[in-house]
């Protein structure tokens, strides 16, 4: 009997991937937050942390389509930056100007990502790499280095200060509708499954038939794209348009895709575990936040950093243990 | 000239020559534009800013060499450029001055080569995929020295220290010389020790490596270990020239161009080659594009559009020479 509850662990854990672990992980935290602290269930945490994590929301979920390839995207913390800019530069058009423009901005650079892997066949470590050099470049260059403030009397102010049907921020209330979107596109189209199988394994996804240049236009389009939207909930979110922010967000990126248990080599991971994901990593500052707060600890910003990448430690330790033993694959 | 340096290496090597000739073409671009290029200021000036970035992408280079990258290099140089003022400016430093300069280069320096032992362990014996492991010390890194050091820009004034930077033998810039050293010694180990050639063998096919009997783990910890320590060093110079050190600063975007100037000298991003020279030479052009750019009054921010063109075109060549 025993044997038989390990075999079915085990299996659970084969078939859903490395992401058992993200969501105990996730509730515990969230059960442990809301029995330490008074405030944490409350809806002004629970607004105010959706509404800041948002904008790394979207970019994991981008990030983890191009890691389902077996590819990376380094632009999209310059992405984010530079669509900052150009949606406070569109700002006195309105939202419905400034809000697609930024995400078009995005999804040009990461057009012109897939150009580079695609049809120069460059690997996608070193033309994302270029990308954002070049992104961070141009959004130095066309805000002369300033942060560029954004007109207030636009309705472009109300996506980062009021409430959509007076219960949730705008940003939360968009990503949620493209998180959705994109399981729809990932685990319910032919698109999504050929971004699996690309992952899993290029050649014999060609072979096949697949058409594993769209699969892959597709995936570094999105990236640029989510760049973009999150470029426009920083301008929002701040009140201005951020040429200096973005730096080493691709990289919390790609730790939440990783800590959702997405193996960087592709073809196996999912949305909602990279959702969940980039929600732990936020978890872990907003309980520091808390543990500050009660004057228990004082932990500045350094200290932050570093328990954060200690944090990340630990749970590639913990999935490398769990990958040695269902599968014997890297991490 | 291109036929003697061909006979050099034994065999003609497009990918290098493609470099050598960006060299050429940015040297002579200069020579009819730039104000004061063939200045003996210029060349230090040059010579010191590449050093790091020399230094750094040689040590890159061998880890690429095995198939990985390296992305804490910025992050552990600010650690090492954060301890050395800590060291020195210490009671006991003061005390002692010989043995406190001697403890703030060597520790730092120790410190570093423990932080290539976490990478390297983490890469070959737990199996943890490079860009994952090394973004540990990417994100924890500068928060440790930052920790150290309080956040604070620690200003010094200590002249055997700053000889790192600052000091000149025959005339140029002692940390040129260095690199010089480091080099020549490092093309050594590629090309002459069994390290080197196991070094190769690992990166040219990890599979076939293991089964004749290599040992993987040690050689991809071991090229690790040089990267963090050579960054290390970097990290020191960096201090030793600006006689202070700011945390936040010391190292920041330094894995990219290192990453840049390994590809931009030839190294193959799949492992399997490390020429050391082609790295210095991949230094040597990023920082002569990004020294022309600013000598004509052109903005560093388009200097960053720049770079991103170079590695874009470098990478480009070298695929279109492999199919």
């Amino acid at each position: 009997m025993l044997d038989n509850t390990a075999f079915d662990l085990r299996r659970y854990l084969r078939g859903g991937g490395h992401s058992f672990g993200v969501w105990v992980a996730l509730v515990a935290m969230i059960l442990f937050g809301l029995i330490r602290y008074e405030n944490f269930g409350g809806a002004y945490n629970i607004s105010s942390f959706l509404n800041y994590n948002a904008m790394f929301i979207v970019i994991s979920v981008g990030m983890c389509f191009v890691i389902l390839t077996g590819g990376i995207d380094l632009s999209v913390g310059s992405v984010a930056a530079f669509t900052s800019v150009v949606a406070a530069y569109l700002s006195p058009y309105g939202i419905q100007v400034a809000l697609p423009g930024a995400v078009l901005a995005g999804l040009a650079i990461g057009g012109l990502n897939a150009l580079f892997v695609v049809a120069m066949r460059i690997p996608p470590f070193i033309a994302t790499l270029a990308t954002m050099l070049g992104a961070k470049g141009g959004a130095l260059v066309i805000s002369g280095a300033q942060t560029i403030s954004i007109d207030w009397g636009s309705n472009f102010t109300r996506l980062g200060m009021e409430q959509a049907f007076g219960i949730l921020p705008w940003t939360i209330v968009i990503t949620a509708v493209v998180v959705i979107a994109l399981w729809i596109v990932l685990e319910r189209t032919s698109l999504g499954r050929t971004v699996l199988a690309v992952g899993g394994g290029e050649d014999a996804s060609t072979m096949m038939g697949l058409d594993v240049t769209r699969a892959k236009v597709f995936v570094y389009a999105l990236s640029g794209a989510c760049g973009g939207l999150a470029g426009v909930f920083l301008a929002s979110g701040f009140g201005a348009g951020q040429p200096l922010e973005g730096v080493g967000w691709e990289l919390s990126a790609i730790a939440s895709v990783v800590v959702g248990g997405t193996l960087l080599t592709g073809g196996m991971g999912s949305v909602g575990a990279t959702v969940a994901g980039a929600l732990l990593l936020g978890l872990v500052f907003n309980i520091l936040n808390f543990e500050n707060g009660r004057g228990v600890i004082s932990l500045s910003a350094y200290w932050q950093m570093v328990i954060r990448g200690g944090f990340l430690f630990a749970v590639i330790l913990l999935q490398s243990h769990l990958a040695s033993r269902s599968k014997g694959t890297t991490i | 000239m291109t036929q003697t340096l061909a006979m050099m290496r034994g065999r003609f090597d497009p990918s290098r020559h493609g470099a050598l000739l960006a060299l050429v073409v940015i040297v002579l671009f200069n020579l009819a534009v730039t104000p004061n290029f063939l200045q003996a200021q210029t060349l230090f000036v040059n010579i010191s800013q590449v050093a790091t970035i020399a230094i750094v992408a040689m040590g890159m280079t061998l880890v690429i060499a095995t198939g990985g990258i390296d992305l804490s290099v910025g992050a552990v140089m600010a650690l090492s450029g954060a301890l050395a003022p800590l060291i020195f400016l210490s009671d006991f430093a003061t005390a002692n001055p010989g043995l406190g300069l001697a403890a703030s280069i060597l520790v730092p320096i120790v410190v570093a080569l423990c932080c290539g032992i976490f990478n390297g362990v983490l890469v070959s014996v737990l199996n943890v995929q490079p860009i994952v492991a090394t973004l540990i010390f990417f994100i924890s890194g500068r928060g440790l020295a930052q920790v150290l050091t309080n956040g604070n820009l620690q200003t010094f004034t200590n002249p055997s220290f700053s000889y790192l930077g600052t000091g000149r033998v025959l005339g140029l810039p002692f940390q040129g010389w260095l690199v010089l050293l480091i080099a020549v010694v490092l093309f050594w180990v590629v090309t002459r020790s069994v390290f080197g050639r196991q070094l190769l063998a690992v990166g040219g096919n990890e599979r076939a490596a293991r089964l004749s009997g290599i040992p993987v783990h040690r050689v991809k910890i071991g090229a690790y270990v040089i990267c963090a320590g050579l960054s290390g060093l970097a990290g020191l110079i960096v201090v030793a020239i600006n006689s202070a050190s700011d945390a936040a600063r010391i190292g920041n975007l330094m894995e990219l161009d290192a990453i840049a100037a390994a590809v931009v000298g030839g190294t193959l991003l799949q492992g399997g080659r490390a020429p050391i020279f082609g790295a210095v030479l991949g230094a040597v052009i990023i920082q002569l594009v990004k020294y022309t750019l600013l000598a004509n009054g052109i903005a560093d921010e388009v200097a960053l559009i720049a770079k991103a063109g170079i590695i874009i075109a470098a990478v480009y060549l070298q695929q279109a020479r492999k199919e």
